[in-house]
């Protein structure tokens, strides 16, 4: 059966969020029967604590089920379940490279919306074929027919005979089951081939070493292939191949094309087995890789620093952990005066970041002080050197540099056509070059802009979406390095420079952004014994000044006998707070006040 | 550790006319009947207890709440023949009742007399009417007047007025002008408590600020109102010897001291704390479940460890501006007070929040460690360090 492509189907499910993909895809596994009802967590796809709160899948993963069709035969689906944040678009892209159909679910309730169409895109940008489910059919405000007219109006895909459901109850969901049989193709490929895998993820295993997850498209692998990945020319023998049962790897003879699976081969750092690489036999190798390899770059670098400088080797030792399942974050060790020893880390962006520091504090039980992230600079210094800065205190003496470049993305801003303008003044106010617009439907539409990519980092997703109330997406790409009129903005408090607090930013907003940053300082720094200055500072020149006040009253006035217990709490809370502060010369600020530049923008 | 064998006593009497607007305590408007049932319960309590306390001299009792003025004062007298039945009694023992203004008259103080009560607290907060009304308080400074004529005429020598500053509106002469009307009876208090006014969250005044309803005075004000508080009783003879509390010579509150010199008290009541053998525990707040079992209702039972007695010592005994005895840390944990706090005492007195002096003492002298007046101020932030 294995090798029968004609009963394979390789698909994925996209969805505006919180239109349903999850619980469909729990739904899918359930009726497709290879787990138990008791086997079933709850959202079976998304299996990391954090994914589950968020709401969002952080890595691509993949289930494969067996569904017992109509027609009496056995199917076997490879759901791969694929990332929902433009900070791993080029890890979404390489899920859709993987896969044959899509499923599109939209809401019955909310019809379109920015992500159904970014999402539907991409999905036809990779050739797939997309057929539409209409989910929560339930909802009493359930308007079905109108979603089917919207589907194929705006998006121009049949959606007459779109399966209408209630994932959540468990309606309908052979409908479903069956148009992925008869709607999405089997997959191609001729297993005499020479190898041919892509490589859609990879996770680290301390038993196993590196799993590879990938979709072979031509020829076969089994135990004992020695493969070679085409980017990184790594080369090792397969210990292992076998498919991905739902929470668990279940081991086979081989993959051939069509095939979604796994390999092992004790490869021992992901770094060596990087998503979108081609996976060929070293004995026999294709002609060329699969399209669409891209090296993963590090976009947002931030210091992280334990609160307890103790806890150094523990950081240390966790990020080493982390980095082995996680190409994408790069480290290295820096020092602070402010901070003492840490590490400057880089990331995919902002989401990435902070994933990375949340599993930072829960999994590896760290309790961190973060800076302000940034994007790589570079430096270009009257001696023709070139630097490329990812920590702003290293910035060197301004008469000693030339110029100064940022990176830019090019952007693609989908919106409905009532927030045009909004958005468009939301681009001026980040610096953006307009290049262009076009109307989808006469009622969206797609505006291309170019954008410093430290303008979109902190904030803009968010920005984006509270002024066109959630009908804008948002896509961008890396374009390059062009020169801009950057200055370094110092903070000190209590006189003292902070290197910690300082970051980069283009001059015409540094006045602006400086004063935020001590109005900000100023409400984060609690009231000490003394007058606190805050100032801001660009070369040496203060811009901005705000004051903390000296603490005059700080007393439990009235204190009875019975309040004993009630004081003792009171001073421990004082104390806990304490613990949760930086020493800055005589100043104690609060761990959070080092992330506090992100949060500056309050005009949404 | 308990260093002699005296114990102090408080009864919570945990009712009221009605709430004021700024009171956390435990404590509200109830019937009579439910009142009568209350004391009764509070003298079960009273008798039980005292089996655990032969050997102890009660130096002090204090009947507070609510408004201990509202109990029908043959009730008062009745628990106070329970305390004296069942307890070893010092001779000159203080015992104290607190008396709102708009509950009490020359019957009642009488009675009081009768049943061996030395001394009154009187709840007046504000000499100026607008004020005690923004408070919630139910009485005018009339009343006040009256009754503490009355409470003379009655015999009491020692008599404490509770003011408050920094009250919603005020401003620094209508606060000075509560203190010289204070200041100007005859014969004037012996002890006056000055707080300023703390906002408790769950009060109806802490709701009222969040929403902005409340002029309260800043900070700056605030700490003027104080000092200029501290200044004029210390001209007119008053010392200050706790965070809020001034006295005339031989009048501090000796079951005040108590709490912060670490005495042995039981509390009696709905919700009332003990300390007992370095043992704290907590009535039930519950008065149905105090009215069915008042011994059987203890929470938070508490066996303090050698440290928390030491946190303890530090900042219970830093709220007094005599400060602590060195000599008396060595004496109760046998290690010197620097060895467990030395960094803490160092920094403290280079902010300028502690300062060392000597005192006379039986042989020779007596090295303390006191609150500075800064100190005084952000006590909180200074005795935090003394956790350990």
């Amino acid at each position: 059966m294995a090798a029968d492509q004609s009963r394979i189907r390789n698909f994925c499910i996209v969805a505006h969020i919180d239109h349903g993909k999850s619980t469909l895809a729990d739904r899918i596994i359930e009726k497709t029967g290879l787990l138990t009802s008791r086997e079933m967590q709850d959202q079976v796809l998304d299996n990391m604590d954090l994914e589950r709160e968020r709401g969002i899948t952080i890595k691509a993963q993949a289930v494969r089920t067996v569904y017992k069709a109509r027609d009496g035969k056995e199917y076997i689906f490879n759901l791969i379940d694929t990332p929902g944040h433009v900070d791993f678009n080029y890890e979404v892209s390489r899920s859709l490279a993987a896969c044959d159909g899509a499923v599109l679910v939209v809401d019955a309730a909310q019809g379109i919306e920015a992500q159904t169409l970014a999402n539907v895109y991409l999905a036809l940008d990779h050739n797939l074929d997309v057929f539409p489910v209409i989910n929560k059919i339930d909802l009493p405000s359930a308007d079905p027919q109108r979603v089917i007219e919207e589907i194929e109006d705006v998006i121009g895909i049949e959606a007459h005979d779109a399966p209408l459901i209630s994932a959540k109850n468990g309606i309908n969901i052979e409908e479903v089951l069956e148009q992925i049989v008869a709607k999405i193709p089997a997959p191609g490929g001729d297993p005499g081939n020479p190898l041919q895998a892509l490589i859609f993820d990879s996770i680290y295993d301390s038993y196993k070493g590196v799993i590879i997850f990938c979709r072979v498209m031509e020829g076969t692998v089994k135990k004992g292939t020695r493969i070679r990945m085409m980017a990184t020319k790594a080369e090792e023998e397969v210990v292992e191949v076998g498919y991905f049962g739902a929470g668990r790897f279940l081991p086979c003879e081989e993959l051939s094309a069509g095939m979604v699976g796994y390999i092992t081969a004790s490869i021992k750092n992901v770094k060596d087995t990087a998503v979108g690489d081609t996976v060929t036999d070293a004995d026999r190798p294709c002609r060329e890789p699969l399209p669409g390899y891209k090296r993963v770059q590090s976009m947002v670098y931030c210091g992280m620093y334990p609160a307890d400088g103790a806890k150094y080797p523990d950081l240390r030792d966790a990020l080493e952990k982390l980095k082995l399942n996680d190409a994408s974050l790069n480290y290295e060790p820096e020092t602070s005066a402010a901070l003492g020893f840490g590490f400057r880390c880089g990331f995919l962006g902002l989401l990435h970041l902070e994933i990375i520091q949340e599993r930072l504090e829960r999994e590896y039980n760290l309790d961190l002080v973060t800076t302000a992230p940034g994007v790589v600079y570079k430096v270009y210094r009257t001696d023709g050197e070139v630097l490329e800065l990812t920590n702003p205190s290293n910035l060197p003496d301004p008469s000693t540099i030339e110029h100064m470049e940022e990176p830019v993305v090019s952007a693609e801003i989908m919106v409905a056509s009532e927030y045009i303008g909004s958005i468009m003044e939301l681009c001026q106010e980040r610096r953006g070059r307009y290049l262009g617009m076009e109307y989808i439907e006469g009622t969206r539409a797609l505006l291309k802009y170019e954008l410093p990519l430290n303008e979109i980092i902190y904030d803009f997703f968010d920005a984006l979406k509270s002024r066109s109330r959630g009908y804008a997406s948002f896509d961008y790409d890396i374009k390059g390095y062009e020169p801009a009129k950057l200055v370094k903005l110092d903070i000190l408090i209590n006189r003292e420079e902070v290197d910690a607090l300082s970051f980069i930013v283009h001059a015409d907003s540094a006045y602006e952004r400086g004063r935020k940053m001590c109005e900000k300082l100023k409400d984060e720094i609690p009231r000490h014994l003394f007058e606190i200055p805050i100032q801001a500072a660009v070369g040496g020149k203060i811009i901005a000044r705000e004051t903390v006040k000296a603490m005059r009253k700080d007393v439990l006035a009235k204190c009875y006998g019975g309040d004993i217990t009630r004081k003792k709490k009171l001073l421990e809370k004082q104390k806990e707070g304490k613990k949760r502060m930086r020493q800055i010369g005589n100043v104690e600020i609060p761990q959070k006040a080092f992330m506090s530049v992100l949060k500056l923008d309050d005009r949404k | 550790m308990t260093e002699n064998r005296e114990l102090e006593l408080y009864f919570h009497i945990p009712f009221c006319v009605r709430k004021c607007l700024y009171c956390d305590f435990l404590s509200g408007p109830a019937e009579p009947g439910t009142r009568r049932q209350y004391m009764e319960a509070l003298m079960g309590e009273v008798r039980k207890k005292a089996e655990d306390c032969r050997e102890d001299t009660v130096v002090s009792a204090f009947l507070g709440g609510g408004t201990p003025s509202l109990a029908d004062p043959d009730q008062i007298e009745r628990l106070l023949e329970a305390v004296h039945g069942h307890y070893r009694v010092a001779p000159d023992a203080e015992i104290t009742i607190e008396v709102n203004p708009g509950t009490a008259d020359r019957e009642k103080l009488k009675a009081y007399q009768k049943a061996g009560i030395n001394r009154l607290s009187i709840g007046l907060q504000s000499a100026d009417d607008e004020e005690l009304a923004a408070l919630g308080r139910i009485h005018t400074w009339r009343q006040f007047l009256d009754i503490y004529r009355e409470a003379r005429e009655a015999g009491f020598v020692n008599i404490n007025v509770d003011v408050m500053s920094a009250l919603p509106g005020q401003s620094l002469e209508s606060c000075l002008k509560t203190l010289e009307k204070v200041l100007d009876l005859e014969p004037a208090p012996e002890h006056i408590s000055a707080y300023s006014l703390i906002l408790e969250e769950g009060t109806p005044f802490f709701e009222m600020a969040s929403a902005g309803e409340l002029q309260l005075p800043d900070e700056e004000l605030d700490r003027l109102m104080y000092r200029e508080t501290g200044r004029m009783l210390g001209e007119a003879g008053y010392r200050r010897y706790e965070i809020s509390n001034y006295a005339r010579e031989g009048h501090e509150c000796r079951h005040n001291k108590g709490y912060w010199t670490r005495k042995n008290y039981l509390g009696f009541g709905l919700g009332a704390a003990s300390l007992y053998n370095n043992m704290r525990y907590k009535n039930t707040g519950s008065m149905t479940e105090y009215l069915r079992d008042p011994l059987g209702s203890r929470e938070e039972m508490q066996r303090l460890s050698r440290e928390e007695q030491m946190e303890e010592f530090m900042f219970l005994g830093l709220r007094l501006t005599e400060g602590v005895s060195l000599e008396r840390f060595r004496r109760v944990f046998g290690v010197a007070l620097e060895e467990i706090y030395g960094p803490a005492v160092e920094r403290s007195v280079k902010d300028g929040l502690l300062y060392r002096y000597s005192r006379p003492a039986k042989n020779g002298k007596e090295d303390m460690l006191a609150l500075t007046e800064l100190g005084l101020d952000v006590s909180n932030y200074c005795l935090a360090r003394f956790l350990l």
